[in-house]
């Protein structure tokens, strides 16, 4: 496949503004373990052939870590210069894979004059699905007898309350989900919230990613599916910890769709 | 004697009034500290709240044992409160059982169905003692719960034990005195539980009888008074500030962090961003909460409307693995710290050098925080821990500059990078060449 990633920048230069803006986050762009699912992401874009375009080199944290740390005045200078890019390329619909990107630009930004409608890449997954877009009957053959635990980010579940988009997507693969004992509203953070993926951890008796890998691992699953690049980072960690990563996989939603495809 | 009495009745009743009233200003003004909110969003919604999750106590039943139990409780504390207006009339008026000819045939079904939720009263809160003393649930046996809040727990289900067990006796005593034939004592008929407890007193003489069932009547109504004046300096002030707590309790996603307008058109003269109507911060603007008085009036009314069950810091994945963040302590602390400045108020002292971040709450405590709104899902009244941690994280980061130092490399990071990474903005775009490379 010819895989075309076109910057809203070259589209505003022939006069055009894109259905969608993929908006690909700093962990997306940079971390290299998590490039992949940007990577996946693309290539589900791609197949589907929907008008979609990334900022590229304008795009700029959104300021969540910062705001999250207590410096607003930063997270504010960030929002800021994001929403004159936004705003200037006319962007009406944003989807990102990070539900910390997808929280603050859908409900911190409109304080702030940036007003768009926001999809997160699981939701975003799940319509394609519904639509009959990904994954037609039989494709998901691959998946037959793997079992498939899915680790709700917080920032997804309690924050913003989606629970069932990512489950739907992991049951369109025809595997076997299991959930962990601790799920949905009453999901175990991974850790990495609220700025703690920038700093070590207070003192305390054991690291919250151990715990919550635990807990994943208890359920016997094959595969923890994640939506989140700190959860995927904090679940990795975890299983190398417990040294299963031969055998159990940390995988992000884009993913695995990208892998019952065959992208 | 009747007149004696009557008098001794209206006095304590105007004591207990006169206390009561300045107990609730005490708090009002202690609320009224925080900065005021103006409250937004759907009326409707708010009501919708207060009658399912504060009065229908929606969220309690995600552990439905202590939920149900609690509600045997709950339902047994406001009904019974019908019969304690029947005291009070007694008390003041000289009459016994005023409600007796009013209801006529009523009156036995309604006080045999008030004892029966006085029992139910009495077995719940024998459970939750137990609960808390003997089988030791883990939420009631963190480090914030030594002392005064274990000492407080107990109070509270002993002095219930305690009233209804007077309440019992009264209508026992009562009702071997009508049987006696006592003009003071007209005949009623017998109630449902409290006959079964006349063996217990059979064969003392009237004499005594009369002095029993006056000293458990006294004894039941001037408890009453006194735990109702004990419940506002205690815990157990949630059965009424759930109330308005659940009405003020934000309607957006857990999400969302309050804005901070003050600070964006300094943000946007930065950015060289035009701006309509400078508006400076206001004087005497901080930059987040380092006390009590920076918080909101909803972070301070939470405070009061805790009752420290704990269901928050056993759901904080910080305070799970060891780490000494405890959202229900946070709460604890801003109530303590409400408490201790209004003190100063009554004794004309302005400050006393003391703040809720440093003095009470800890960085490390709010540096723990994940920000995972677990405390804020798990609490059954909608108290919000978080908001008050990210308050306090603001002044430490904005005010004090004291946020720890990878915190501050990764404030530097943004700033110099555009990512919270030591990478160059110019790497950003990479990945697309190596997904075309790919191939």
């Amino acid at each position: 496949m010819n895989i075309k990633i076109p910057t809203v920048a070259v589209l505003a230069a022939e006069g055009k503004v894109p259905e969608i803006l993929f908006w690909v986050g700093c962990a997306g762009s940079y971390d290299e373990r998590y490039k992949n699912v940007t990577k996946a992401f693309v290539k589900i874009l791609n197949k589907v052939g929907v008008d979609f375009a990334v900022l590229g080199p304008e795009e700029t944290c959104t300021g969540d870590p910062a705001r999250r740390a207590g410096n607003d005045f930063l997270f504010q200078m960030q929002a800021m210069a994001n929403i004159q890019v936004l705003n200037g390329y006319g962007i009406k619909t944003i989807v990102t894979a990070c539900p910390h990107c997808f929280n603050t630009l859908k409900n911190e930004y409109p304080e702030l004059g940036g007003n768009y409608q926001v999809v997160h890449h699981s939701t975003y997954l799940q319509q394609l699905i519904d639509e009959g877009k990904v994954i037609q009957k039989g494709a998901q053959i691959a998946f037959k007898g793997r079992k498939i635990t899915f680790h709700d980010s917080c920032y997804l579940g309690r924050a913003n309350n989606i629970y069932e988009a990512p489950r739907k997507v992991l049951e369109a693969l025809d595997a076997e989900l299991v959930e962990m004992k601790r799920c949905k509203t009453k999901g175990l953070c991974c850790g990495a919230g609220g700025g703690q993926m920038f700093k070590d951890a207070e003192k305390g008796n054991k690291e919250v990613n151990i715990e919550r890998t635990e807990e994943a691992l208890e359920t016997q699953a094959d595969t923890i599916a994640v939506a989140c690049p700190f959860c995927m980072t904090m679940m990795s960690d975890g299983v190398k910890n417990k040294e299963k990563e031969a055998s159990v996989q940390v995988q992000d939603l884009a993913e695995l769709i990208a892998e019952s495809e065959g992208l | 004697m009747s007149i004696i009495s009557q008098v001794i009745f209206t006095v304590i009743l105007g004591i207990f009034v006169f206390f009561i009233a300045k107990r609730v200003n005490f708090i009002r003004l202690n609320i009224a500290l925080g900065r005021p909110q103006i409250v937004v969003g759907d009326k409707r919604q708010r009501w919708k709240n207060v009658l399912l999750i504060a009065l229908g106590q929606k969220k309690m039943f995600k552990k439905p044992v202590p939920a149900l139990l609690h509600l045997l409780i709950y339902v047994g504390f406001v009904l019974i409160n019908i019969e304690v207006l029947e005291i009070i009339l007694d008390g003041v008026l000289g009459s016994h059982r005023i409600f007796a000819s009013l209801l006529s045939d009523f009156y036995v079904p309604l006080i045999s169905f008030f004892e029966i939720l006085a029992s139910g009263v009495i077995f719940s809160c024998v459970l939750f003692l137990l609960r808390r003393n003997v089988i030791q649930v883990a939420r009631f046996q963190k480090p914030e719960m030594k002392g005064w809040a274990s000492l407080d727990g107990n109070l509270i289900l002993v002095i219930e034990i305690i009233l209804m067990g007077a309440l019992l006796s009264m209508n026992a005593t009562d009702q071997l005195l009508q049987e006696m034939g006592n003009a003071a004592y007209p005949l009623t008929g017998s109630f449902l539980v409290s006959s079964w407890l006349i063996p217990i007193f059979d064969g003392y003489l009237p004499s005594t009888l009369v002095i029993i069932e006056r000293t458990a009547w006294w004894f039941h109504i001037v408890g009453i008074f006194g735990f109702a004046l004990y419940v506002t300096y205690s815990k157990h002030l949630h059965i009424f500030m759930a109330f308005p707590n659940t009405y003020f309790s934000k309607l957006t996603p857990k999400g969302v962090m309050e804005p901070m307008p003050e600070i964006t058109s300094e943000v946007k003269m930065m950015l060289g961003i035009p701006v309509e109507g400078e508006t400076p911060p206001p004087d005497g603007f901080k930059f987040g909460a380092h006390d009590v008085s920076d918080l909101s009036r909803k972070n301070l009314m939470d405070a009061y409307a805790c009752t420290e069950c704990g269901r928050c810091t056993a759901e904080c994945p910080a305070n799970l693995t060891g780490k000494k963040l405890s959202p229900r302590k946070i709460m604890m602390d801003t109530r303590d710290r409400m408490e201790e400045i209004g003190k100063c108020r009554s004794n004309a002292k302005i400050h006393d050098e003391k703040f809720l971040l440093g003095g009470f709450i800890s960085k490390e405590e709010i540096n723990a925080c994940t920000s995972c709104n677990a405390c804020v899902e798990a609490c059954p009244v909608l108290i919000n821990p978080l908001d008050i941690i990210l308050q306090l994280r603001r002044y430490q980061a904005m005010e004090a500059s004291g946020s720890p130092a990878s915190w501050n490399a990764m404030f530097q990071n943004v700033e110099t990078n555009a990512a919270p990474w030591k990478f160059s903005a110019q790497d950003r775009f990479n990945w697309s060449e190596e997904l075309k490379n790919d191939k």
